[in-house]
């Protein structure tokens, strides 16, 4: 099926070129910071984690949201997802494979890489880690691709692919519950520190990585022969509305018991998020932004009226990803390490080399997007899957 | 009978190949090698004159310690260790964001934050105290290290084996301490080391340390580098099991209070205020 | 064959390319291997020339990763040696000692090997001959 992806028009191949630019200067970027090593970054001794870990969390979210498709349609036999699930497990590859490209570019000594293997530690949480997100990774891989190769063929995928659907649904659910974990068991980091961290990551995961996908049903239905089905679109609109609701509830958790109970270390870093703390303010435009975005989102979400209408629908998925990304994607890791644990507020800000190289990351991401939407696409389109 | 041909060819091979393993091995002395792999080089010891404990720990005096004599601490280690000076980038910066620190001034409120309060009596919170690595009993960089870089020896010490860090940063988030340094660049670049000891590596770039209580002296038989440099018994270090031991006469004889007790890593570094 | 032709110079420049290092070097003669130099003050002084261990020229990467395991995560930083005394098992203070010639001991195979071991961007190298510190 490979082929498919080698025929396109001009805007395609225009698109795959850009796509593979963006990684040529990501890669040249890296390979300054391979030589200099992480100074070339805006990380320091007190925030050790940034910008290429917070865009691991945020992706391995999206990863997990393909199961919103799959389950739905394996376990409860949701007909409507049947031309979207192929969309939602490849999603998934081109996340992890950022996922697992982000943890490279933010390791010190990436060719010791290995060590992880060569030395497995299962009381660490980065090796389950690396474990959930392979597998769950393969299992994308192989069963998309089997559906996807049976529906070409006219037959139903073979028998043995079941099993890894059903088992790719509890692996979807750990990829997200174990990166919570990284950050969930901490002892010194009180934004962390929290039971419900593992849940948020979920309800950000479900609304932020449908919203991305319903984008991009969207912008195929516009540009390609590939149009999803209103009802496929409708019922994810309303899975996706849910979880925003969850989301920003399970926040609004937070901010309670930090703020109700006083407890100081709690309250720092809500402080910084929101107000600022000793003369540290890089955050509170970002949080703000994504609370106000959030709001508006829920506004335009919740009243079916609104949610039905696609004029409405699609500005409040670009803001809802934007939401999203700003808490997940920028604020949760950095906020973590302010204050630090001497309660010293020393602030981080991603250099222009730092966010070269992210976006050669999310260039190869795009990349294997286009691909494999380009072969789904094709094939679907060869069956007479597409026209209605 | 053609099962029992097969078991029969099957065993052979099997004696075969284990035959010509067993001599090539005492031909080529590999049974020697493979018992270095898993039990390391044959007949390694410690020093006979190490300095040896069940479990290291440390008692800090603030009340000896001034400007003067932490400073004179700090370079001893920063000298054993061929710790880099990183000038500020800026005038105006606070720090260098790639610093390395293994023991440190800090005030008192920012060492001990849950052990604050305003009426403390000035002469406790306008001090400064010296930190360092805490060496807990139930460390949390070690819990969380995905390739046992970072490890306790049977003597509580927590170790960095710069050979296999891979520099992922996981234990500097676990640290509740922020006792943990990454080299962020090559350290021995712009002649940040001043005077290099040839007894101690220097590191590269891309993995972490920290404070090691001087586990390569400890081995010579001497005291830490920090301890050494004491003139009036501002650091007493011992073992902390062997009642008979001089530190613990003094934390006997002392109120003393650890960093962060609530995190329950159990520190072996306590503080006389 | 569909497009015979592009297929076949594609091949031809392939295999050009692929075999250029053997084509480029037909007739010549690789450089001798270079043997480590044995010539230091401390080697000359010694009754009996002999090293800590057997073989180490085939195995000193073992041997050095062996000593690493050991000194750094079981703090056992002394093995005998083939003469049964004690050592240090310290490649900057143990190997350096004697072997003070890291240039014409270490670099001059490793170059010729193409090998570019990481040992001395964190051990201290011995002072150079002749600069005494």
């Amino acid at each position: 099926m490979l082929e498919k992806a080698l025929t396109g028009d001009k805007k395609y191949w225009g698109w795959i070129g850009f796509l593979l630019l963006l990684i040529t200067v990501g890669f040249g970027a890296y390979l300054r910071q391979y030589t200099e090593g992480l100074t070339m970054t805006g990380l320091s001794r007190d925030v050790s984690w940034g910008f290429y870990i917070a865009q691991l969390t945020y992706l391995v979210g999206v990863a997990a949201s393909g199961v919103m498709l799959v389950m739905p349609y394996y376990l409860h036999d949701h007909k409507a997802f049947g031309k979207i699930t192929i969309l939602g497990e490849f999603m998934a590859v081109a996340a992890i494979t950022m996922c697992l490209l982000f943890v490279l570019v933010d390791l010190g000594q990436p060719m010791r890489m290995m060590n992880m293997i060569i030395h497995p530690t299962p009381n660490s949480v980065l090796f389950w880690d690396m474990v959930v997100l392979n597998t769950y990774m393969f299992l994308n891989i192989i069963i998309g691709w089997n559906v996807l190769q049976a529906e070409r063929k006219g037959v139903h995928y073979q028998a043995w692919v079941k099993p890894l659907i059903y088992l790719s649904i509890p692996f979807a659910v750990s990829i997200h519950t174990v990166t919570a974990f990284l950050y969930a068991g901490l002892p010194g980091r009180h934004f962390w520190l929290t039971a419900i961290m593992a849940p948020r990551f979920l309800a950000g995961a479900f609304c932020a990585g449908p919203s991305i996908l319903l984008l991009i049903v969207f912008f195929l239905r516009k540009f390609t022969s590939f149009d999803a089905g209103q009802k496929a679109i409708r019922s994810l609109a309303v899975i996706i509305t849910y979880a925003m609701i969850l989301n920003v509830f399970f926040l609004l958790l937070e901010l309670f018991t930090a703020f109700y109970s006083q407890v100081p270390g709690h309250m720092h870093a809500f402080t910084y998020l929101f107000v600022g703390l000793h003369g540290g303010y890089n955050m509170v435009p970002v949080m703000w932004a994504s609370v106000i975005l959030a709001v508006i989102v829920l506004v335009l979400l919740i009243p079916a009226k609104f949610r039905n209408n696609d004029k409405i629908l699609v500005p409040a998925l670009i803001m809802l990803v934007l939401s999203t990304w700003l808490e997940k994607g920028v604020a949760l890791v950095v906020t973590g390490f302010i204050p630090n644990p001497l309660e010293h507020v020393n602030e981080y800000l991603p250099t222009l080399n730092e966010l070269v190289i992210s976006v050669g990351v999310y260039a190869v991401g795009a990349l294997i997007v286009t691909v494999l939407y380009k072969i789904a696409i094709d094939v679907k389109a060869e069956v007479g899957d597409v026209a209605h | 009978m053609k099962n029992d041909r097969r078991h029969f060819l099957k065993a052979a091979g099997v004696a075969t190949i284990g035959l010509a393993a067993t001599a090539t091995a005492a031909e080529a002395g590999i049974a020697d090698s493979a018992l270095e792999l898993v039990f390391g080089p044959k007949g390694a010891a410690p020093y006979a004159d190490a300095k040896t404990a069940t479990r290291w720990g440390m008692v800090v005096d603030t009340r000896k310690l001034n400007a003067e004599s932490m400073e004179k601490l700090i370079e001893a280690c920063n000298h054993a260790h061929n710790i880099p000076k990183l000038p500020l980038r800026k005038p105006h910066d606070k720090f260098n964001k790639d610093e390395i620190k293994w023991i440190w001034e800090e005030e008192f409120e920012n060492a001990f934050p849950g052990q604050m309060n305003e009426k403390l009596p000035p002469k406790i919170t306008q001090n400064e105290v010296l930190v360092l690595c805490n060496q807990c009993a139930s460390p949390a960089c070690v819990r969380v290290c995905p390739t046992k870089a970072t490890f306790q020896r049977a003597d509580g010490i927590v170790m960095m084996d710069f050979h296999r860090c891979i520099g992922c940063r996981f234990c500097m988030a676990a640290c509740p301490y922020g006792s943990r340094s990454f080299n962020f660049k090559d350290p021995r670049k712009d002649g940040a080391i001043a005077e290099t000891n040839p007894e101690f590596p220097t590191r590269m770039k891309g993995v972490v340390e920290k404070c090691n209580f001087c586990a390569e002296r400890l081995a010579k038989g001497l005291d830490p580098a920090c301890v050494e440099a004491c003139e009036h018994g501002e650091m007493v270090f011992g073992d902390l099991n062997d009642p008979e031991s001089e530190i613990n006469k003094v934390l006997r004889n002392n109120y003393t209070i650890q960093r962060k007790p609530e995190a329950g890593t159990k520190p072996q570094v306590y503080y006389i205020v | 064959m569909y497009d015979s032709g592009k297929i076949i110079t594609g091949l031809v420049i392939f295999v050009a390319l692929f075999a250029s290092p053997f084509i480029l070097n037909v007739g010549g003669v690789a450089p001798a291997a270079p043997q480590p130099s044995l010539d230091t003050p401390a080697i000359k002084d010694m009754e009996t020339p002999v090293c800590v261990r057997d073989n180490m020229q085939q195995n000193h990467m073992q041997v050095l990763d062996l000593w690493r395991d050991s000194v750094v995560r079981k703090a056992n930083r002394t093995a005998p040696g083939i003469n049964g005394q004690l050592y240090e098992m310290s490649l900057s203070n143990t190997c350096m000692d004697c072997h003070s010639n890291k240039a014409e001991f270490c670099d001059r195979c490793h170059t010729y090997a193409a090998v570019d071991p990481y040992c001395w961007d964190c051990h201290v190298e011995p002072p150079k001959e002749g600069t005494e510190s």
